[in-house]
């Protein structure tokens, strides 16, 4: 059995949790103040997923960049491959917000979407 | 010169701006919105990262896409935008408002005004590091619009000082544009910004966060080569032989926002912890016809309370444009114990309902807000980091108003 400390970032409190984990499984979690303290720590003791935010190249047009998101989260695992694979994407002006940059993001499940308009 | 007439101007095109003008515009005003930028959207088209509008829309928005969000909510309002127009001066008889656009100088005569100009950053030389003055310098917000709206790294190695949010967002940024984040460097005992950013931003990838220390000296002729860091004791010294050298060639500086006030200072009352226009409930400064709200009446953590304001501001200057607002009795609210920002400053019984916001200064747990003995309200966790908002209702406003002053404290439950 191992131990976890982690910070539920679920709401302002930040509770300090304790996770015990037998291999990949949770066994108990301790130190939430309410129950999505507790779903928090199950899903972060074994995989964290964050929202990967960043910068694709625009061509021919006047802004360099667009700013994109995953449209859910991600393993955190994966930030660097990802960073690797949003350096080799570029996309052509005009492109509208919201736009679908790249669908199944590194087969995650979630899209990678432009978060302003680029001209 | 050209003149023009409107009910309400307003200055600014961020969220407390584009808030203002819709809500303005909604009430019937004849309203006209000024933004010195191309976009409108102020630093939430700088702000790429998730964490905005969980209130307003119940949704986690990047900047970019809240701000678009207020966008189409002012373009269905009526009211009328014009980029590219810096207001140079503000004379307070008429009112009148001196313009500059690409079209040229152009003259307002609005009824009422809405200041939304924001704040700006703490600059470098308020700091007084010792050592040289080499490029490689940056304010956060100067770094953050080059990479985030021009796509352009400011270094390869860098070290940042403040661990408020902006600095720990900047952090991530950098890391994952591939820039290497050797440390942050925090003057307090305690992270500046959430707990949640903390882990997100720095945690996440490993970065270092140094409490009680700051940059000793900078080091680097022409680009910066390193800083010397040292560690602090409680009074904020540096303790000898605590200093070690680290090599960067980016030093950020997050140390700070200040509420913009340079155009009205001469014109109106500052409250001098928030450092912004002393303003009402209804966001109505000393001087009637000047509304003020968002990041240049004190410095707000979230956008969603930012829009708020602006809402509040641009109707009350609505109203206040068609005669409807008559002064009523000014009482002052006094800080007691903990309480550094404190928003109002005065309550004058014209409100119908208010919201107080306070920020304390360092954390506390287990603690009560106490507003002149007729609000008090639990506080499990206050952090500096944080506004603590208090909705102050009909009834304990008239009750409020009865008073000569009325004092705010945070005190121990
Ligand atoms: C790095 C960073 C991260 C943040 N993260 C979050 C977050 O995760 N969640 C959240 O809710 N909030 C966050 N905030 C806070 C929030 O974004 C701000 O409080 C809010 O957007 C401020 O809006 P504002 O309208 O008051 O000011 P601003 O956005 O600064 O807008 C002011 C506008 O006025 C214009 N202006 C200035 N002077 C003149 C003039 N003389 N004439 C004409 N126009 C003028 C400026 O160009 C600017 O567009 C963050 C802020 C920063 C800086
Ligand atoms: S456990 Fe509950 S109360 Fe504690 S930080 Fe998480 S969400 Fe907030």
């Amino acid at each position: 059995m191992t131990e976890k400390k982690l910070v539920c970032v679920s709401c302002p409190m930040g509770c300090e949790l304790t996770v015990v984990l037998e291999g990949k499984k949770v066994v108990s979690v301790s130190g939430n103040r309410c129950p999505r303290g507790e779903e928090y720590a199950r899903s972060e003791a074994v995989e964290p997923r964050r929202v990967l935010m960043t910068l694709v190249r625009v061509e021919g047009g006047r802004d360099r960049v667009v700013s994109v998101k995953t449209d859910r989260p991600i393993p955190l695992r994966l930030f660097p491959k990802a960073m690797a694979r949003v350096r080799e994407l570029s996309v052509r002006a005009p492109v509208a917000i919201g736009t679908v940059i790249e669908e199944n993001f590194l087969s995650t499940g979630a899209n990678l979407v432009t978060t302003r308009p680029a001209r | 010169m050209r003149t023009y007439t409107v009910d309400v101007l307003v200055v600014g095109g961020g969220a407390a701006g584009m808030a203002a003008a819709a809500a303005a515009a909604r009430e019937g005003a004849r309203t006209v919105l000024l933004e010195r930028g191309e976009r409108l959207g102020g630093v939430l088209e700088q702000c790429i990262h998730p964490g905005f509008g969980l209130h307003r829309y119940r949704e986690e928005l990047t900047g970019p896409e809240f701000a678009h969000r207020m966008r189409q909510e002012l373009d269905d309002s009526g009211a009328e935008v014009l980029t590219g127009a810096t207001v140079l001066e503000i004379l307070p008889d008429g009112p009148a408002v001196k313009v500059v656009s690409p079209k040229g100088l152009k003259k307002f005569r609005p009824r009422a005004v809405v200041w939304a100009v924001g704040a700006r950053e703490r600059p470098f030389g308020a700091l007084r590091i010792p050592g040289t003055r080499p490029s490689g310098v940056f304010t956060a917000g100067l770094a953050q619009r080059l990479l985030d709206l021009e796509g352009l790294l400011p270094g390869r190695r860098a070290v940042i000082l403040g661990s408020g949010d902006i600095g720990l967002i900047m952090a991530r940024r950098l890391h994952l544009e591939g820039v290497e984040v050797r440390a942050v460097l925090e003057i307090q005992p305690f992270p500046g910004g959430l707990t949640r950013n903390v882990v997100q931003c720095l945690r996440d990838f490993g970065i270092p966060l140094l409490l009680s220390h700051t940059v000793a000296e900078v080091h680097g002729r022409e680009r910066l080569e390193g800083i010397t860091a040292v560690r602090v004791d409680e009074h904020r010294h540096p303790i000898p032989g605590t200093e070690r050298r680290i090599e960067a060639d980016t030093l950020i500086l997050s140390v700070g926002l200040i509420p913009e006030v340079r155009l009205i200072e001469d014109t109106v009352p500052l409250d001098p912890v928030n450092r912004g226009p002393r303003v009402n409930g209804r966001l109505q400064t000393e001087v009637p016809w000047l509304f003020a709200a968002g990041n240049c009446v004190a410095v707000f953590d979230l956008v969603d309370t930012v829009a708020e304001l602006g809402e509040r501001a641009g109707a009350s200057a609505a109203r206040y444009a068609r005669g409807e607002l008559p002064p009523g009795k000014p009482v002052p609210l006094v800080r007691g114990e903990n309480v550094v920002s404190l928003v109002p400053s005065y309550l004058d019984g014209t409100a119908e309902s208010a919201r107080m916001y306070l920020r304390v200064p360092r954390p506390m747990e287990g603690v009560a807000v106490d507003v002149g003995g007729v609000v008090r309200r639990r506080v499990p966790v206050a952090r500096p980091a944080e506004m603590i908002e208090i909705p102050l209702d009909g009834d304990a406003l008239s009750e409020l108003s009865q008073k000569e002053r009325i004092v705010v404290e945070v005190k121990p439950k």
